[in-house]
């Protein structure tokens, strides 16, 4: 059997290496910046982070939390903005449904184009992490399945709004509405134990919160507890919105 | 018998309460081009994507190469040629790059698209431009390369929807070039039209579709023949309504009267145009019935917008 997802996705593939540089810039510096002002910066101030019965340096703490965020937002922009720019602006779909691939088939290479995004992009700034010293377990190698798992949910969950975009000012909705708390509410800058009780458990059902939850203890050379729970609450999001994602964008090329 | 390479049955599809295709049928055979015209909103556009299984339709079925149109899409499509109406050439790739990536969506090995991408950029006179971007080239050379991509998987049907449309006339020519040299290697098109000197130049059959139905069929000039008298004398200047209805209603079968101009189509023109001469101050021009104005008698001269 021929993977028909294949070539679209390699087509994406190419256009992205011919504008890496500004790319990488975009995708890694952004993050790093974040990392080193809020890090250094503002981890003078806080010093350490009580996390349960241990204090962790708030380096550690946000750099755990923060290469999760890079990858939600990575896959989120490429399938927002670069694949409603394929979609919709210029008619790429369009022309390659006319060759015997299946739109379910160019959703497919989307998704996981946007995916690939993340994992890139956040390999590329765990390898500034280790270097900079600021992880230094082994350990933090398994956060890579985690990451592609983060990039795979928060693709799907963006197709959803790409399938229902008029324009590109659509996506502001989901960036305040949605993506924003995701950021605050997930434990990325500071522990969810300082907020009221009712935002805690919305919090708790966050699907960025579930990779955190995952990431950090690899970043501080522990174990993460409730790893199968973590991982089916992130699994149960991916497939709902890949569900939603593929039938949405079914009803919207019915036309 | 069904040796039609496209094949549509009895189609139909309704958006809203508005029905766009109502119950055409019609067969394209090996080797021929066939036309479809008719005003804007006439259901050509959604006939198109109902063809290429991207529209299902309310009732009715087609069948390309004597399968099914969906569920066969994917076989079907492998041996299909498509340029749909808006380009959709891949803005970030050269020309030839361009057809590369299009070859593998069919499954096609790189060597193989590879050996045929030289012959297509010649074919669409842009083997100078190989390695430019679609935004540095001309609407015509673009229309050459959406053209030449849909040839990729070499083709046995090619459909086109409006392939010259937006086009000047020079690149109009070259265009109606290409196609005349694919007719003539054999391949079958199917082709959606607004000009009605293309459908005449191009096509051996035409189909005439308004509001969703199909109000004529036939070679061109028997369609000419068919519905008007040979020639057409158009009347501008003078007094319109005089004109139409004084005497030289005599000379004419049918008469028409469209702003300033008074249209007579008969069989004795140069009877009319020598009673003409008793009207002095008016312009008359003298011309062979075409396709067009058998366009016009069977659609109507009223504008069709927002359709």
């Amino acid at each position: 059997m021929r993977l028909r997802f294949w070539p679209v996705f390699l087509r994406n593939f190419l256009v992205w290496r011919k504008m890496i540089i500004p790319s990488l810039i975009a995708n890694i510096a952004e993050p790093l910046m974040w990392l080193v002002a809020f890090g250094y910066g503002l981890g003078a101030l806080v010093g350490e982070v009580q996390l349960g019965a241990q204090k962790v340096p708030y380096i550690v703490f946000l750099a755990s939390g923060s290469i999760c965020m890079s990858a939600m937002n990575a896959a989120t922009f490429e399938a927002l903005y670069s694949a409603f720019s394929r979609m919709h602006v210029q008619k790429t779909w369009d022309g390659i449904m006319n060759a015997p691939v299946r739109l379910d088939d160019v959703l497919l290479a989307e998704m996981l184009w946007a995916a690939f995004k993340a994992i890139f992009t956040a390999t590329a700034i765990l390898f500034v992490m280790l270097a900079l010293g600021i992880a230094d377990s082994w350990k933090v190698l398994l956060a890579w399945p985690i990451l592609l798992g983060v990039g795979i949910t928060f693709s799907c969950l963006a197709l959803i709004f790409n399938a229902l975009a008029k324009g590109y000012d659509f996506f502001t909705y989901y960036f305040t509405l949605f993506l924003t708390p995701m950021m605050f509410l997930s434990g990325v800058f500071f522990p969810l134990d300082n907020l009221p009780e009712g935002v805690r458990w919305v919090a708790t059902a966050l699907p960025l919160t579930q990779a955190v939850s995952l990431v950090r203890p690899l970043f501080m050379d522990q174990w993460p507890e409730h790893v199968l729970l973590h991982i089916g609450i992130l699994t149960a999001y991916a497939v709902a919105a890949w569900t939603i994602a593929l039938h949405l964008t079914r009803k919207r090329f019915k036309q | 018998m069904n040796s039609a390479q496209l094949h549509c049955e009895h189609l139909s599809k309704r958006f809203g309460d508005n029905l766009v295709v109502d119950d055409l049928s019609f067969s394209l055979y090996p080797g021929e081009c066939l036309g479809v015209i008719g005003p804007n909103g006439a259901g050509k556009t959604t006939t198109f994507r109902m063809c290429l299984g991207l529209t299902a339709p309310d009732s009715g079925c087609v069948t390309v190469f004597g399968e099914d149109m969906p569920s066969q899409a994917l076989s079907i499509k492998s041996r299909l040629g498509v340029v749909s109406q808006f380009d959709s050439l891949d803005p970030d790739f050269s020309c030839a790059e361009n057809l590369l990536v299009y070859g593998r969506y069919f499954g096609m090995k790189r060597a193989d698209i590879d050996a045929r991408i030289p012959g297509l950029l010649e074919f669409a006179a842009l083997s100078h431009k190989a390695d430019a971007k679609p935004g540095e080239l001309s609407g015509g050379m673009k229309r050459r390369l959406s053209l030449a991509r849909s040839l990729i998987n070499d083709p046995l049907l090619l459909l086109l929807d409006e392939p010259t449309t937006g086009l000047d006339p020079q690149a109009r020519h070259v265009m109606w070039e290409r196609l005349q040299q694919l007719l003539q290697q054999g391949k079958s098109i199917l082709l959606t039209t607004h000009f009605m000197d293309e459908a005449e130049r191009l096509c051996d059959r035409l189909l005439v579709l308004d509001h969703g139905r199909m109000i004529a069929e036939g070679r061109p000039r028997d369609l000419i023949a068919a519905h008007l008298e040979p020639d057409v004398v158009e009347v501008y200047g003078g007094d319109t309504q005089a004109l139409a209805h004084g005497p030289l209603r005599e000379q004419a079968q049918r008469i028409e009267v469209s702003g300033d101009t008074v249209f007579f189509y008969t069989q004795t023109a140069q009877t009319l145009l020598q009673a003409l001469a008793a009207y002095p101050g008016v312009r008359s021009l003298h011309r062979p019935a075409n396709l067009e104005d058998l366009f016009l008698k069977l659609t109507g001269r009223q504008i069709r917008e927002g359709a």
